[in-house]
């Protein structure tokens, strides 16, 4: 008899569909780093379901159809179910330093998910149950199955917006269990197999909206704007990008201008709110050719570098609604390259409110470039004048600190270099970011600049630099070359008149700073002026928050937290101080503790109250740190491999999908083949192993370790100088050598898992939905540890960490297990 | 001949009800000190005067201004929060009022209320109400405040509050404060969310010179600095920038 394999792989595509959808729609109606963390904790649902079957085993094998079909239905159900119940909790995630009520929300939203993924779990740890034989294909519909839903899901959100994905998602469970009970056919079967089909059309299209409707938290800015009177959505679209909302608020103005000198008199021109998931607002200006409007765009610190360049070419990286291209023609700019990453706002600009927007985007001068900011640089062989990076996260996000745990390769060391290649003669690259009290971004910008330039092998590079600080942005310049006099007065005089201050220019006096905008110490010129000298390492080393500039394999420019400040900052939570932490670097933290705590009392426990099992301790205890090892390693290896390939592929959306699909995918594929690759050499004698009458007969998982381990130190090695050369390529031939880089990784990859687990089956068979269990939880822990190890020691580290994972798993398994000791042939 | 214990303490009773209700009648608003939250509001203005600005005082005194801490032992701040809120309506801590809006955190109202330097024939623009607790504590301290809100129905429940109290010295007016109050300008402070990312041009020109301007920059539930900006007898402008908090960002060289 064989397994169901089809239902395995519909219910798998659905499980990791569902995965990218709560992140969205979680991020959508809270926040995002909220979203990593319930749905991280949910996951070890997977824990959980081994601890389950290895309990009610046989009454489960008894009736498999019906186990599974049940529990695949109920994935479906209670995905629907308690996404419906979660938004209407009373959760505010921005409360949890203050209300400790808000735990209890936490949990039971932590709860709420748990329900599905253990259901999920079930089915594919119950088939490995019940099909010993089977291991490896079971495993190999289970991967093939993720890899499908993890590019249909991408494409699913570009249909739908992203509540009725989530249902149409949910709806395959029941899809599912309606094949599950089809695969024997019998007329027993028929009826019970189409009302789940019902069910499953029923979930996918016929819950009243109400229910599923997105509930945006009352904090998020977009609820608070529709609350203003008179205001209206005019216009919504939704990509897996994020759902872009565009509001008019005829009665009361938007009138967004950021970091504007106090000495502006002017008032911007009537404006569209542009809401990205529910935050900002960036606006859409009414434009109607005439440039006057946008003077006051030259009361910001943005305007800088135009007083330094005339007629420049410039290159605006996240171009939004256009504010910065505005700001560049009000300048006289010869011509102005825009970058935007989501291809919906530019179509909002440049198709649905072209004529309010003046056909800003369709000018001669103003071109357009649907494409991720750093890797259109690195494709493009244009010089600039001016290269723009303006603000693009929200305010309220930069400032809750919870963006550290999100990887951004926009303010790399090496990210900064590429920049910098692209300057004309004199150009300069000028990068605004909020102000932060005591200083962060800008200083850790600057550090950053330093070490870029550094690298590129300038001589006095703090001769290129200058930073400035408005009450509430600073923006740093770049000069390609070092700065002269007539820079210098231009730079103080565009400075004094707008009441901003010098954080850095070359050859600046102590007297110069903290003149304007008055601290009660000069720290941003101070900790400039030390970056800029000598005692940088030491001014680092010392400083509070962390100002390590970020690199390509650490890329975590947001993350400025440091434990040995903890203590005091803590404290000082309850005189106002609270903001001062980086709470993503203590969510993640706190989500890894509550993750090492779930799974002792999923996986630990159970087992340990249920010590009678028929194996000896020392079996058990190998079958554990093999599974523990090898979901450790296999997910530190994808995500440094997501990490890697993204920057290559250089669209955040696109390259997760077809990364993460090519690993499932060929994962699956080498599952499927690992048994029989196993037969082979378990048949051969031992004087016919590869090397004959040297080494020892070897066993397919060490063939599988020693594949992986030589893959993966190869292109830790050749890749990332290989990718650069291959950067300008276009998106599908990158997408090809991707995939051809991933295949072989992730083939040999798909093999320990299998290979051992009907190594556990035939021997142990007690242990194996232990095993699923164990390394379920393991999967948890290492995608959040492995975020965690990058942000100290870097990417290239984790994939260390992992080969020699692999190794010891090898070793842990290399002799036979105990119980199943066979009398010598 | 010695007086009975009891007798003695009953007087002392008497003697302190009567300095409660002279207290009551003293202060513009009835409901103020004959409630059950008179303990958890003293502890409160303690805990304010204890923690004040801190040692480093960032903007040159340690201690917040004793007329700002008698005016916040004295308005209840459990009548500005959700009825299931009000047994933390005394935490240091914000609180949320509905409206995706919070009550700041009492020690941050007292902060702001410090650098205001009010004084009693002072007129004062809020923009931003909210719960109105803040325009009733600046209330205690000027002539008149002048306040608005965005929200309509968030400006109508803090517009019927203030009146039932008593702050007959305050204005609630709903809709858009980028032009502030033009008929009731100049002011002598100002008060301002500045939710657009800058300070609207109006409401500067609308400060008095020799005035002051306070802005918290910062989410709902977290306050990261405030901007203080003041305007000197010619018109020019100054800002600071100042922490809540007392925080030197560099570990002393060993």
């Amino acid at each position: 008899m064989s397994p169901p394999l089809p239902a395995i792989a519909v219910l798998s595509s659905g499980v990791l569909a569902s995965e990218v959808l709560l992140t969205r729609v979680f991020a959508i109606i809270q926040v995002h780093h909220f979203a990593y963390m319930v749905i991280s904790i949910a996951l070890l649902g997977y824990g959980a379901s081994g601890t389950f079957i290895a309990l009610f085993r046989e009454r489960l094998e008894a009736r498999f159809p019906e186990a599974y079909a049940a529990n695949a239905t109920l994935f479906g159900l209670s995905m629907v179910a308690g996404f419906a119940i979660a938004e209407r909790l009373p959760f505010n995630a921005a409360a949890l330093v203050w209300d400790p009520w808000q735990l209890l929300y936490l949990s039971v939203l932590y709860a709420l998910f748990t329900v599905p993924f253990f259901c999920a779990a079930n089915c594919v740890g119950l088939a490995f149950v019940c099909f010993p034989d089977h291991t490896g294909r079971v495993y190999r519909y289970d991967l093939v199955g993720a890899g499908a839903g993890a590019l249909g899901v991408v494409a699913l959100l570009f249909m739908l917006f992203p509540s009725p994905a989530l249902c149409a998602v949910a709806a395959l469970g029941p899809l599912a269990a309606a094949s599950a009970m089809l695969y024997r056919s019998g007329p027993r079967r028929l009826r019970p197999a189409a009302g789940l089909a019902v069910l499953a059309l029923a979930l996918a299209g016929g819950l009243p909206a109400s229910l599923t409707e997105l509930r945006l938290s009352e904090f998020k800015s977009l609820s608070q704007a529709l609350l203003v009177p008179g205001t209206e959505i005019v216009a919504e679209t939704s990509s897996p990008l994020g759902l872009v909302t565009v509001v008019r608020s005829p009665t009361i103005p938007f009138r967004y201008a950021l970091g504007l000198s106090l000495a502006n008199t002017q008032e911007p021109p009537e404006q569209l709110g542009v809401f990205v998931d529910g935050e900002g607002p960036s606006a859409i200006n009414r434009f109607d050719g005439g440039l006057e409007p946008f003077g006051y765009l030259d009361g910001t610190t943005m305007a800088l570098p135009y007083h330094l360049v005339g007629r420049p070419k410039v290159l605006v990286l996240g171009a939004g609604g256009g504010a910065d291209v505005l700001l560049a023609l009000y300048h006289g700019a010869s011509r102005v390259d825009a970058v935007e990453l989501d291809p919906n706002l530019i179509r909002l600009v440049a198709d649905r409110f072209a004529a309010f927007a003046g056909g800003l985007y369709g000018r001669r001068d103003v071109r357009v470039h649907a494409a991720e900011a750093r890797g259109f640089v690195a494709g493009t062989a244009a010089r600039y004048d001016i290269i723009q990076i303006p603000l693009l996260d929200a305010f309220a996000t930069a400032a809750a600190g919870t963006l550290s745990l999100s990887e951004s390769t926009l303010y790399t060391v090496e990210a900064l270099e590429i920049y910098l290649s692209h300057l004309a003669p004199d150009g300069m690259l000028a990068i605004t970011r909020w102000l932060k009290l005591p200083p962060r971004d800008s200083l850790k910008l600057f550090a950053t600049a330093l070490a870029a330039l550094e690298r590129m092998g300038v001589d006095a590079p703090e001769r290129r630099l200058a930073l400035l600080r408005s009450w509430n942005t600073t923006t740093l310049l770049v000069k390609n070359g070092a700065f002269t006099e007539p820079d210098l007065a231009s730079i103080r005089a565009f400075a004094r008149s707008r009441s901003f201050d010098l954080v850095y220019v070359p050859g600046m006096s102590p007297r110069e700073a903290n003149r304007y905008n008055i601290l009660s110490e000069p720290y941003f010129f101070e900790g400039a002026a030390a970056l800029a000298g000598p005692e940088r390492a030491s001014f680092i080393e010392r400083y509070k928050f962390d100002l390590r500039p970020a690199t390509d394999d650490r890329p975590y420019f947001f993350d400025f937290f440091r434990w040995r400040a903890l203590d005091e900052l803590l404290e000082l939570r309850a005189q106002g101080g609270a903001a001062l932490l980086d709470w993503g670097y203590l969510l993640l933290f706190a989500t890894l503790l509550q993750a090492c705590v779930l799974s002792v009392a999923l996986i630990l426990l159970p087992l340990w109250i249920w010590r009678g099992a028929p194996a000896p301790g020392r079996d058990r205890r190998r079958v554990f740190a093999y599974f523990l090892a090898v979901g450790f390693a296999f997910f530190f290896v994808e995500v440094a491999s997501i990490q890697r390939f993204m920057l290559f592929l250089s669209h955040p959306v696109y390259a997760v999908a077809v990364v993460l699909s090519a690993f499932l995918v060929f994962a699956g594929l080498g599952s499927g083949i690992a048994p029989r690759l196993a037969r082979r050499l378990e048949r051969r004698p031992a004087h016919d192993s590869p090397w004959p009458g040297r080494l020892p007969p070897v066993s397919a998982l060490e063939v599988a370790v020693a594949a992986i381990a030589a893959l993966a130190i190869v292109y830790l090695l050749a890749l990332p100088p290989l990718f650069r050369w291959l950067m300008p390529l276009g998106d599908a031939s990158k997408i090809a050598i991707a995939i051809v880089f991933i295949a072989p990784l992730a083939f040999w990859m798909g093999m320990p898992f299998p290979l051992a687990l009907e190594r556990v089956s035939k021997r142990l068979p007690a242990l194996v939905p232990w095993a699923w269990g164990v390394n379920g939880c393991a999967s948890v822990l290492s995608a959040v540890l492995a975020t965690l190890l990058a942000m100290n020691i870097g990417f290239s580290a984790v994939v260390l960490l992992a080969v020699a994972l692999y190794v010891l798993a090898a070793a842990i398994l290399h002799a036979p297990f105990e119980s199943a000791a066979r009398p010598p042939s | 001949m010695r007086s009975h214990p009891v007798r003695r303490a009953g007087i002392e009773t008497r003697w302190l009800a009567l300095a409660v209700a002279a207290l009551v009648l003293a202060t513009p608003h009835g409901t103020a000190a004959s409630d059950e939250f008179a303990a958890p509001r003293a502890a409160m203005v303690r805990l304010i005067e204890q923690l004040g600005w801190g040692s480093k005082k960032p903007v040159g005194h340690e201690n917040i201004d004793p007329r700002v801490l008698a005016v916040m032992g004295k308005v209840p701040r459990h009548e500005f929060v959700p009825e299931d809120l009000r047994d933390a309506a005394y935490a240091n801590r914000p609180l949320p009022i509905g409206y995706g809006q919070t009550i700041s955190q009492p020690l941050i109202v007292a902060m702001m209320t410090d650098l205001l330097q009010l004084e009693p024939d002072h007129v004062v623009l809020e923009v931003g109400t909210g719960s109105g607790y803040h325009a009733a504590v600046v209330a205690g301290l000027a002539r008149r405040v002048y306040t608005i809100e965005i929200v309509p129905a968030l400006a109508e429940m803090s517009a019927r509050r203030l009146r039932r109290m008593g702050y007959d010295n305050v204005e609630v007016r709903a809709g858009d404060g980028y032009y502030g109050w033009q008929s009731a300008a100049p002011f002598d402070r100002i008060l301002v969310t500045a939710a657009a990312g800058h300070v609207p041009p109006p409401l500067i020109e609308q400060l008095r010179p020799g005035g002051r301007m306070v802005i918290p920059v910062g989410g709902a539930f977290l306050l990261q600095h405030l901007v203080l900006v003041e305007k000197d007898a010619a018109g020019s402008i100054r800002t600071r920038q100042l922490l809540p908090v007392s925080f030197v960002p560099l570990t002393r060289a060993k």
